[in-house]
């Protein structure tokens, strides 16, 4: 028992960690723009694509650095000619936008790369077991991948909160006009923090690559759960997002090693009743229904604190 | 004038269409070229396109060419009916499908209507592999032909070798969460509860289909049930991502699957570093031994560069040809009739036959297991360097189960 509750609590970390490093990009972009941006898991898909695609003509490390420049150049050119025109006629046509871009990308990725998953693998370098706990070997790339969400996600709290030029991004949603009077490029501005958003989220994209599967339709398997954690941790809070990514990774990883059922807790329905419709949903485990327990997390937390856990805004 | 014109353009493509229907056979084949499902859609219907190639250039079944119209379902039962009728209303007699037993059973019970509804206008419904088992059982009928073997023979021939290993102690069962995947776990439970009653089944656990992105949790409550074997029926990214998360947790058991070499499977089974332990069952594969199977394997290879993933659909072009000549007509009553009970040899070796209870093809079934080739095995799979090794070959007798089918016959 001991044994499943360290290993899922750690399971819960690293893929909680995952969560965060996939979600941070849109939570930047959404707090800082207020653009819910539908194409980001696309962003993550190109990133896993480019990776794939850098590290057989380059190795994992120059794609590591490569591959995000490139997802974030362009992402800012999405933004400079894509969102900047149909910014004017509001929230809608923004997220159409994103929503069309989504599936274009999906579409020109399948067409280059094809639709089966490619054969992207962990470097090397970390394809190790780093620790062992009771016989359960913990890769060195996972560790890896949190201790990259980890750093991103200081540092992303550094610039935003402690320099100044966190300081005219913030200023720039919400008095655009007055930071553009005191000389700064407000268009740069969304442009770059735009750029930033995509950059990591391909980021995310080549490094959850190896780990997850990459293939033409990765985009819309991770699409739902980014947005559960924005929404359950609160629109366009960064701590947020990060508490949100933790309690859903070990959510969902603890709902899975629970065997219980209604019929466990309260004894078998009446034999002689049969199997019905009612039967069945008193059979359900917790385990089998775990990937969906985010989404009910969701639902609960929309009705009870609309504005998510540490969200400041009502919407 | 304009009316003239009208009439014309109405009327010129009924009197010149009828001429063409006679001179091609129209396949429908209805699978996903979009979405999820696509990158086995697109080599299914690859393979088809090949096997009606093949059939063209030796001219054709009876004089007639083959024509294959690629048909997207997006795997979604509603719109493979609305596909179905848009076949049928450009005179496709014969529809074959595959990835979807939900689509299967939606397809079958749209043709037998259809059958009903127009007598003169029959369609054949060729299924090459949904393996539910209540296809052939309590759902089948008449217009229905099952080149796989369904989901419950294959667990027949799995718990036949498995009997006979006594390595075997504690098996966990990790399956999908829909029709399927129930019955991959109840036919393991009941067959290996009555052939190895001493087997303990230490978990048997569903999961959401193609919902996990993580199977660690999964791979933690395998290891501490203590099993030294899974059972699962696990397909696509759901096979590929659980065997990723055993790699990494350093699990080492024994895995018996039905669809380890889908696309993705060979790549996650070759990172797991299981070699030779990881089972699959199926009705033939490329290092099958037999000459005649590893030369159109090469030759299939070569020409559309892929795996030779469904040896099925080479039987089932073959037997169509073979029962249309017995039949001598490509009229679907009587190619219905013709391939009742119609005894074929399969590609991979040994004789099928088309069962008339309730139209299963029985076959010869392989268990294959996936590591390193010695020099006979010429084929590896996804570029690994590892490919499929014979394990056991289970002859058509010891693969069959019974049918409670009651077919309602024209």
């Amino acid at each position: 028992m001991l044994e499943l509750i360290v290993i899922s609590t750690l399971n819960g970390v690293l893929f909680g960690m995952l969560l965060f490093l996939l979600s941070s990009g849109l939570t930047v972009i959404f707090s800082m723009m207020g653009v819910l941006n539908f194409a980001h898991a696309s962003f993550y898909m190109l990133g896993a694509f480019f990776g794939f695609q850098l590290t057989k003509w380059s190795g994992f490390w120059p794609a590591l650095v490569l591959a995000p420049l490139l997802v974030g150049a362009i992402g800012m050119a999405v933004e400079r000619y894509g969102l900047r025109n149909t910014h004017k006629h509001g929230h809608v046509a923004e997220l159409l936008l994103t929503f069309g871009l989504a599936f274009a990308i999906e579409e020109i990725v399948s067409m280059i790369w094809g639709k089966s998953p490619v054969d992207y693998r962990v470097p090397t370098l970390l394809d190790f077991p780093a620790f062992t706990v009771f016989s359960t070997n913990y890769p060195a790339y996972k560790i890896f991948m949190l201790a990259v969400s980890v750093v991103i996600f200081v540092a992303l709290l550094i610039v935003l909160k402690r320099t100044r030029v966190g300081l005219i991004v913030q200023a720039a949603l919400t008095h655009p006009h007055m930071v553009g009077h005191l000389g700064h490029n407000v268009g740069r501005v969304f442009m770059v923090v735009f750029g930033v958003g995509s950059a990591l989220a391909g980021l995310a994209g080549v490094i959850a690559g190896p780990a997850l599967v990459t293939q033409s339709d990765m985009a819309a398997a991770l699409g739902p759960i980014l947005f559960v954690v924005i929404v359950f941790g609160g629109l366009g809070s960064l701590p947020g997002a990060f508490i949100a990514s933790l309690v859903i990774g070990l959510v969902q990883t603890f709902a899975v090693a629970l065997n219980g059922s209604l019929a466990s807790a309260f004894g078998p329905l009446d034999p002689s009743a049969g199997p019905s419709v009612l039967t069945d949903v008193w059979n359900v485990t917790i385990a089998q229904v775990a990937p969906i327990v985010p989404y009910l997390l969701l639902v609960i937390i929309l009705i009870v604190r609309p504005m998510g856990l540490m969200g400041t805004r009502e919407s | 004038m304009r009316k003239l014109t009208l009439a014309i353009a109405v009327i010129a493509p009924m009197l010149g269409q009828p001429a063409s229907a006679e001179d091609t056979i129209k396949i429908g084949y209805i699978d996903p070229l979009s979405g999820g499902g696509a990158s086995v859609g697109e080599g299914g219907l690859k393979t088809f396109q090949y096997l009606a190639d093949e059939l063209n250039a030796k001219g054709g079944i009876l004089g007639k060419k083959i024509e294959i119209i690629p048909l997207d379902n997006k795997t979604n039962p509603q719109e493979s009916l609305v596909q179905a009728q848009k076949a049928i209303d450009a005179g496709v007699r014969y529809i074959t499908q595959g990835n979807g037993s939900s689509v299967a059973a939606a397809l079958s019970d749209f043709v037998t209507k259809n059958n009903s509804r127009n007598p003169g206008k029959e369609v054949l419904y060729f299924n090459y592999a949904a393996v539910d088992p209540s296809l052939t059982n309590e759902k089948c009928s008449y217009w229905h032909f099952r080149w796989d073997a369904s989901s419950d023979i294959k667990m027949e021939a799995l718990t036949n070798y498995m009997k006979d290993a006594p390595s075997i102690k504690k098996v966990y069962l990790i399956n999908q969460d829909y029709s399927f995947g129930q019955s991959v776990r109840t036919d393991a439970r009941k067959m290996l509860g009555a052939k190895r009653p001493d087997i303990q089944i230490v978990g048997d656990e569903l999961h959401p289909l193609l919902k996990v992105t993580d199977f660690s949790p999964y791979i933690a409550k395998i290891k501490a049930s203590g099993a030294d074997s899974v059972v699962t029926g696990n397909w696509g990214q759901d096979f590929a991502l659980l065997l990723k998360a055993a790699a990494d947790a350093g699990l080492k058991v024994n895995w018996y699957t039905y669809y380890a070499g889908g696309a993705g499977g060979p790549t996650a089974v070759k990172q797991t570093g299981l070699d030779h332990q990881v089972f699959q069952i199926t009705e033939g594969f490329a290092n099958s031994g037999n000459k005649a199977a590893m030369d159109y394997e090469k030759a299939f290879r070569a020409k559309v560069n892929l795996s030779l993933w469904y040896p099925r659909a080479v039987n089932e072009m073959r037997m169509f040809k073979a029962a249309a000549e017995k039949a001598n007509s490509i009229d679907p009553v009587k190619m219905a009739a013709a391939l009742e009970d119609l005894k074929f040899e399969v590609l991979d070796g040994g004789q099928g036959i088309m069962r008339k209870d309730d139209h299963q093809f029985l076959q010869p079934i392989y268990i294959s297991s996936f590591g390193k080739l010695t020099e006979s095995e010429p084929f590896d799979e996804e570029s690994t360097g590892w490919g499929w090794h014979l394990v056991s070959k289970i002859d058509t007798p010891q693969a069959m189960v019974s049918t409670t089918c009651k077919m309602a016959r024209p």
